[in-house]
Order: structure tokens, then sequence, then C-alpha cells
């Protein structure tokens, strides 16, 4: 028994990292684009195979299919090398090689995306710098942003970061991480650990700061953590919830649920002064405000008219106006990034599914399967939506679906992942 | 007694010996000090009164019997009060009217259907209605305090009815 105990503790005192999201991808386009990568040329102090987190990234996304390393015609590391008649040969008109290299300041990826079709014409050429071996993962994700942009005509979101909350254990012995990794799962970093909940994370628009909520001596609050620094600030901790942050597309505010004044309504506070302005009062519960791309409303939860819809309201105030019918319930909405659609937790015949609701033409499509699924959140360049869900085992995994519901991964690991946020591309 | 202080010491000469407890660097902006409420020992059993006594009496014995009852349960999306919630905040009413010092927290739960802020409301939807229910009794406002964990901390872990039916509730915590 003091031994079992023992062995308990160890593990969940000494955890020193967080694992890595293990990936699996289902489902895929119809047709994906064929594309060969070729292992680029190493160097000695870059342990990464670059050229594969580049492939992973670009076959992930289910619009590519790579060529197997052990099927390709030959290894060129250089254009000059390339015989473009044995890729024709094989059916691949995209490839993709290069070399890395050491530099005055630290090291390179020197890439070039050749189209072998057009007799080895040029589509890209980079040399992209790190300053350490270390940065290799993400110049890697670069790169599959430039591959992907260029053959496909849409932004990449490769080169993204996810936040989400860890959770361990059961009772008083549970613990909770807030976690940022590579939006790949990999390059876990935990930012802040509790043994009380941690919920909500929310991204500012420079991907400099994370909004979050935690609880402490019997008090919820809402945190600002400043990634680059760890710097942690307390925006707000009154009595009652302080919940639900989302920040504005400029970055200056962040709309929250307090229900201090008398039960739960969605409020604007200005990260500068803390002014803080009421935007709903009404004695149902309203929560989950999340910001128009364009800053004019938001849409938030409210059960005001006896159960959990959809509302939306302008920035200024005002009536707000119900947005969802279909179904029992629907909660915890986010806009698309064009703003024509919102995403939101669908619930109807005891089934929690993610649903996608066209603005302009009212329609609902349900995307996943439930029976359990929430926090749903668009990627950025909204071709791809991220939600939690209850995986097989019981336990709570990340899931990604493509808009269109053909290309689906899952992201999971030991413990409960849960409330999933995709950080904005910064260019 | 003393095999539970020897294991309880092995443990710690373990732990820091082996080097489990390097983990400080991570940072900890809302770790609580305090151990999560309701597996904290009360430190107020007995009241005023009864702990003048060497030993408890057996009314005190009897009063700390019917408070060991201290959750309130709920029906589905609800915040009504059962017939037998009402009994559980019947009991704590009359210990907190009888000791005004003494103080509880309310602490309101969901199960895991629907959002996670959503339910957040949800539990303090429910925690304010035990809140009414004991001031309609005579509690003391100051006696009363209120916090929403929403489905953070379930009671029972499980996906089916019976495990959602043990979350969804408010636990009274004597602080």
């Amino acid at each position: 028994m003091s031994r079992k105990l023992l062995l308990l503790l160890c593990f969940v005192i000494a955890a020193p990292a967080q694992a890595a999201l293990e990936v699996t991808v289902t489902g895929g386009d119809a047709a994906p684009l064929p594309i060969a990568l070729v292992q680029f040329a190493p160097n000695p102090d870059v342990p990464l195979d670059v050229a594969q987190v580049v492939e992973n990234d670009l076959v992930r996304s289910g619009r590519f299919k790579a060529l197997p390393r052990s099927s390709m015609p030959e290894r060129p590391t250089s254009p000059q090398q390339i015989n473009h008649a044995s890729w024709r040969g094989v059916g691949i008109d995209n490839l993709v090689i290069g070399q890395i290299g050491k530099s005055a300041t630290g090291y390179y990826v020197r890439f070039f995306l050749l189209d072998t079709a057009g007799n080895g014409s040029q589509l890209l050429g980079y040399d992209l710098p790190a300053k350490s071996p270390d940065q290799m993962r993400t110049v890697a994700h670069q790169i599959a942003d430039l591959i992907y942009e260029k053959l496909l005509g849409i932004p990449g979101y490769f080169n993204t970061k996810i936040a989400y909350v860890a959770a361990n254990g059961f009772g008083p012995a549970r613990s909770f991480q807030l976690v940022v990794s590579d939006a790949d799962g990999e390059a876990p970093r935990i930012v802040a650990t509790s043994r009380e909940p941690l919920m909500s994370p929310s991204w500012s628009p420079d991907r400099t700061k994370l909004a979050y909520v935690g609880y402490e001596r019997g008090r919820s609050a809402i945190y600002v953590h400043t990634l680059a620094t760890g710097k942690v600030q307390r925006l707000v901790s009154e009595k009652g919830i302080n919940g639900s942050p989302s920040w504005s597309p400029d970055g200056s505010k962040l709309a929250v649920t307090l229900s201090f004044e008398n039960n739960p309504d969605i409020y604007v506070i200005d990260v500068a002064s803390n002014a803080r302005k009421r935007l709903t009062d009404h004695y149902g519960i309203d929560t989950e405000p999340s910001w128009s791309p364009d800053g004019s409303k938001l849409v938030f939860t409210s059960d005001r008219g006896g159960q959990p819809q959809v509302y939306e309201i302008s920035v200024g105030g005002g009536d707000p106006k119900r947005l969802t019918f279909e179904g029992k319930q629907n909660l915890r909405p986010s806009y698309s990034p064009d703003g024509q659609s919102i995403v939101v937790v669908n619930a109807d015949g005891g089934r929690y599914r993610i649903g996608l609701i066209n603005l302009a033409t009212g329609s609902l499509r349900i995307v996943s399967d439930g029976p359990q699924d929430e926090s749903p959140q668009f990627a950025p360049g909204g071709a791809v939506i991220i939600y939690a869900t209850q995986g097989r085992a019981g336990g709570a995994e990340l899931a990604t679906v493509s808009v269109d519901g053909r290309v689906r991964t899952r992201l999971r690991q030991a413990g409960d992942v849960r409330e999933p946020a995709w950080s904005p591309i910064v260019r | 007694m003393s095999k539970n202080v020897l294991i309880a010491t092995m443990v710690v000469l373990a732990v820091a010996a082996s080097g489990c407890a390097s983990s400080k660097k991570k940072s900890t902006p809302t770790a609580a000090p305090e151990s999560y409420g309701s597996s904290a020992p009360a430190t107020d059993v007995y009241g005023g009164a009864a702990q003048i006594g060497s030993s408890p009496s057996d009314s005190a014995i009897a009063a700390e019997r019917a408070l060991s009852n201290n959750v309130v349960y709920f029906e589905y999306d609800s915040s009504d009060i059962s017939a037998e919630g009402l009994e559980v905040v019947g009991r704590f009413a009359s210990y907190l009217s009888a000791n005004p010092a003494s103080r509880v927290r309310l602490e309101g739960h969901a199960d895991e259907r629907g959002s996670r802020e959503y339910n957040v409301g949800l539990g303090e939807r429910r925690a304010k209605s035990v809140e009414s229910a004991l001031l309609s009794k005579g509690v003391g406002q100051d006696q009363l305090s209120l916090l929403s964990y929403g489905e953070e901390r379930p009671a029972v872990p499980g996906h089916d009815e019976a495990a959602y039916a043990q979350n969804r509730r408010v636990q009274i915590i004597r602080q």
C-alpha cells in the first residue's frame, strides 16, 4: 500500500514535461494532390528531419498525398541534380527538395518547390533562417504554409499554436495544466498549472498573450498571461462568475462573463484602462461571448428563451437577435474568419455535436458525430474546425474536421485534453 | 498511528531523495494554497458551546451526523430543489441559525453535458437556489458565499445518467 502511494506521488510530482499530442488522420480529399518531399541534405547540428515535418503537415490537411521515400526514383538535394522524367514516371508533378546549412548568424533551410511537368520550373525557392537548431520545427511549419498556399491558393495554418487544458487525476488529486503546443501537437509547453480548474483559454490577436479563467482562494478570476515573459495579470476577479474571456480583433478589449451585479451577463473590458461596459442585462444566463471578425458585434449563449440558444448583439449594445432555431440547444458560438457562418455546439436527441450555421440562410449542417462534443472553433484560414470530444476510452480528446466534413484528425494523450484554442496566424 | 507516521515519513523522504519534487519551476499563477474545499477537514466541527467539554456531547454528535449529508442534487438543466434536498437545506439552516459565527460555501456543480461556461452559469444558478432557501429560513447573508465550478469537478467519473445525477449538485462546505 505504501509502495503504491509512493509510486503515485512520484508520478504526480515528477511528471516532467507535457507529452506531445499523438495525431491520427482519417478521410481526405477524393483526389488529394500528389507531392514528393525528398529528405533535405542534413546538417550534423540539426537532428530534426525537416522534410518529414513538412510532409506530415501537408498530409494531415487531407489535401495532399505524399510519395513514400522508398518509392522515390532519386534523392536530389539541389535543382541541378533532378531527372524530371523519372519523377513524372512515378506520377509526381510537385517536388520539394532542400538543404540545411550553417550561416554566419546560425542556420538556414534552402528549399525549392519544383514543377517537374514544366521541366523543373521553380514554383518556390526560399532561404529560411533559424538562429538555433531548436527553431527548425518552426521553419518546417513555415515551409508547409508556403507550399500549401502556393499550390491551393489559400493560406496555410501550420505555423500556428494550439492552447488547451489538460486534466489529470480525480477528486482532491485532480490537477489542471494550461498547455501551448505547435499546431501539430509537438513542442508542448506548460503555461500554467493548478489544483483548481483552468478554463477557457483565448489568444490575443497578436498571439503574444493568453487570457484564461482560474480559481484562487474560493474565487474565480480572469488572467492575462504574456507568453514571452511569463508575466500574469489578474484582469478581473469579482464576486461570482468571472468567465469566458474573448479577445476583440484589435486586441484592445476582452468580452467576458461576470455575475457580480446579479447573474451572468456579458461585459466588455478595455484591457489598458480596465474600464468596463455592461452589454447585456437579463435574468437568464448570458455567457460565451465571441467577436465578429470586424469587431462590430458579438455572438453569445443565452437561455433567456428557456433553453440555451445563440444570440447576436451589436458591440454598442441594444436588443440581441436570436440566430439559432434548429435543435433543443445551441451553445458556445464563434464566427468563421470570413464572418459568413458560425460554429456552435448543437444539442438534439441527447447528442451534443458540432454544427455550422450559414448566417445568410440560417441553415444548420452537423459536422461531428458526438455524443459529447464541445468547444468548437475555426482554425485560422477557416478550412478546419477544432473541438473537444469524448474518446473511445472515455477520456477527452481534441479533434479536427475540415468544413466539408471529409478530413478528420484526433489529437490525444494519456490524460484528458480539452478546450482547444487555435492561435491566429501572425505574418 | 506510528505506522501511518512512518509511511508518511518514508514517502516524504523518498520523494525528496528521488528528486521527484523538482517541478517547482513551472509557473503557478493560480495554484491554490488551500486544498480543494470539499476535501478539507472542517475546523469548526462542533460549533460554540459543545466544544467546552473535553469530549463532544451526544447532542453535538447528533448535530454533526445531521450535517454529514451536505449535498443537494438536481435534475437535468434544473435548479429546483427536491424534497430530499430541502431536508439537507433545513438541517444546515438550523445549524447556521444556531451558530451565527459559522459560515458555509455553496459550491455549484453541473454534469458534463453542454458547454463548459454555460455549465458554470448553471452551477451558480443552483448555488443561488440553495442560497435563497437558506436565506428564507433565516440564515444570515454574511454566513454564505457562492462558488460555481460548472462541470470541472465531478463527484464521480463516468459518462452515463447515474454519474450525471451524482454530479448535478450543490455541496455545502463549512468554512
